[in-house]
Order: C-alpha cells, then structure tokens, then sequence
C-alpha cells in the first residue's frame, strides 16, 4: 500500500526534525542560562561604575565635558551591527538587521547617497543581510568573529579601537545596533549611539543626594578621574551590547526551537491519524475482498 | 571593614578585611579602618587584602578605581590574575 508507507515515512522524518529541535532546545537552554550568567555578573560592577560617575558629577560645578562627550558636525558615521553568528532563532537577526537598514535609509539617508556611512559588524548574519542589499558602503570585518572570545579585556580591545577612531575624528558618530535582553522570551532590536556619549549629567534620584552627603578626597582630582572614569563605562557598555546580544540569541533560539517542537508535535497527530485511518480502510477493504471472494466460491 | 572587589566577569572577592593596599594613580596606598571617604584611580600593579585571621590576597591588575565610604570599600578592577598566598 503505497500511501500506507508514504505516511509512515514523513511520520519517521518529523519524528527526527522533531529531535533535532528538541536538542536544539536543550543546548540553547544551557548556553542561555551561561549567558544570562554573564549579565547578571555584570550588573554589580556596572552599578558601582555609574555610582562612582554619579559621585563625582554630583561634587563637579560646571562642565563635565570629556572627548568623548563632544558633538561635531556629523559627516562620518560607524553603525555597528551586532547579531549572532547562527541562524534558527526566529526573526532574532532579521530584526536587529531591519533596525540598522531602517537608521541607514532614513536616519542617515544623506551620508549613505554620499557614501560617508561605514558599518561594522559582529556576529555572520548581520554582514550576510547587509553584504547583499547595501552598497556604497564600506564593511568592517575584521572582528566578525567577537562572539568566539567574550572576555571582558578582549571585547574591551574593539571598544577601544572605537573610541580612538572617535577622538582622532574619524567618525563623528557610532551608532551600535543589538538585541536588548529582557528576558528568554522577550529581546528587543535596538539602537544606540554609542559614540558621543550622551550629556552626562548628575541625575537627580536618590542616587546623587547620596552622594553630595559624603565628603570625598578625589584622587587625582576630579576631572582627570572623569577622564579615567568615562572609558571604562564606555567599555562596559560595549561589552553589556555584545552579552545582550549573545543571552538574546540564545533566548530566542529557546523559544523558536520550543515553538518547533510544538509545531512537530502536532504535524505527528494529524499524520498518526491519517497513517491509522489509511490502515483502517486498508484492512477493511481486504476484508471485504475475502467475503466478497468466499462468496463467490459458494454461489 | 567591609571589602568587595569586583570585575567585570564576577565577583572576587567579598568580605571583612583589615587592610587593603592598593596602586593608586598618584602612588600606592594603602586603606585601613576607619579611613576617609575617597574615590581614587588605580594603575597597573598589585591589589593586596589583608584579611582579619591574618592572610592576605593578592590580585595583579591593569587598571581600576577604589571607592571608601564608611567603612565599605568597593575596588572595580579589570586585566586581573590573583595570586593567593
């Protein structure tokens, strides 16, 4: 019975996709909970650094300004796209890629006509996306492969790397597009400009009245420790982009492997009812040819 | 006093101590109890914790920063290798 077997093998074939996607999941699963281990590790230093920042601002009058805080006229831009280097985790990529398109075509419609937009990128997929729509653009490369070393002093070489070609004016602006992570099921495509840094100002929470009640010694004196201060936040953040990045991935692959899963779960019922189905008219019909041919014999 | 030291990959170290000496910018320096509050840059060189039941840490680092308020005294270090006595 030729339908009989049909059904019986894409039955045998779902049943190993079904497998695949499951240990996909459970991979993913434990990669996540590493990578979601990162962050959280993270969180401590990156709270006392933004503390320390706080202090100072809040015991600093007048400008707070450092090089890296300086907005030019903007004639060179570096978007930074930042995605993962694997495939099979839902829209992740596309999305984080759609962003950066999005801030290219529109936010900076007229550098990229004159060709004064350079991208960089970390993470396979975000260069496979752009290679093939974009030109007039020059690619950076060259740390396509980050996601291999996730060590803070190795990430923090690339932020580096990027604050320089800020200062000496290379680029005016770095904007850096990622997956922000929320949590397994939830990551948000976002960008950032990484490069000038925003107007740091003391904010007014609790945080800063904290502050001014201490009576600090500053050492060396504030504004030279502003300028010690401002690239390791730098740094961390860049280095908060790439493990957002990375638990994102890791978070969305989960939940697009888990829908698979489920999806595959479902395709085996309708096959294994049509598979019984096909059997039950299969015996039926045999049935009814042996009655049919036992009564021919006697009539 | 109470001494955390943190990098950005975790924490390492968490707990009462009886003196800390640590590679300021301006020179080495070191914190014992009851010290005056300071926010203070920290160069390469040797981070050294002196614990209360006598032994000591010793963390080898590229650059940080050392905060002192009330007797709590946060270090964020980077480029670390500890070397425990």
């Amino acid at each position: 019975m030729a339908n009989l077997k049909e059904v019986r093998e894409r039955i045998k074939s779902v049943i190993s996709t079904q497998q695949i996607t499951k240990a996909m999941k459970m991979v993913s699963a434990a990669k996540f909970r590493k990578a979601q281990q990162a962050i959280v590790q993270l969180r401590p230093y990156a709270n006392k650094l933004s503390e320390m920042l706080a202090n100072i601002l809040s015991n600093l009058e007048g400008d707070a300004g450092t090089d890296y805080g300086k907005e030019r006229e903007v004639n060179k831009v570096l978007i930074v796209v930042v995605t993962s280097n694997r495939g099979l985790c839902g829209a992740f990529n596309t999305n984080i890629n759609k962003a950066a398109l999005h801030t290219l075509e529109a936010k900076y419609a007229d550098l990229y006509e004159s060709g004064k937009v350079e991208m960089m990128f970390i993470g396979k997929k975000g260069y496979d996306f752009f290679r093939k729509r974009v030109s007039n653009v020059k690619f950076h490369t060259e740390h396509i492969d980050l996601f291999s070393d996730l060590s803070f002093d190795n990430v923090a070489k690339v932020s580096q790397q990027l604050m320089d070609a800020f200062t000496t004016g290379e680029y005016d602006k770095i904007e850096v597009g990622y997956g922000m992570f929320k949590n397994a099921a939830m990551q948000f495509p976002t960008m950032e400009t990484f490069l000038p840094v925003p107007k740091v100002e003391a904010d007014q929470d609790g945080s800063s009245e904290k502050a001014i009640k201490a009576d600090y010694i500053f050492e060396p004196d504030k504004q030279s420790l502003l300028e010690y201060l401002v690239p390791s936040i730098l740094k961390m953040q860049f280095h908060k982009y790439l493990l957002d990045t990375h638990a994102s991935e890791h978070g969305a692959r989960m939940t697009a492997m888990d829908k698979a899963t489920e999806n595959a779960d479902e395709l085996l019922k309708d096959l294994r009812i049509k598979y019984n189905k096909a059997r039950q008219e299969a015996i039926t019909r045999e049935l009814s040819e042996i009655v049919g041919g036992a009564a021919a014999l006697e009539g | 006093m109470q001494v955390v030291v943190l990098s950005p990959e975790k924490e390492l170290y968490s707990g009462e101590a009886s003196a800390v000496k640590v590679p300021g910018s301006g020179g080495q320096f070191e914190i014992l109890n009851n010290h005056a509050p300071i926010v203070s840059a920290l160069s390469a060189g040797e981070v050294k914790i002196k614990t209360e039941d006598g032994n000591a840490m010793v963390y080898t680092i590229n650059s940080g920063f050392v905060e002192v308020l009330n007797n709590n005294v946060s270090l964020l270090v980077t480029g670390v290798k500890s070397t425990n006595e």
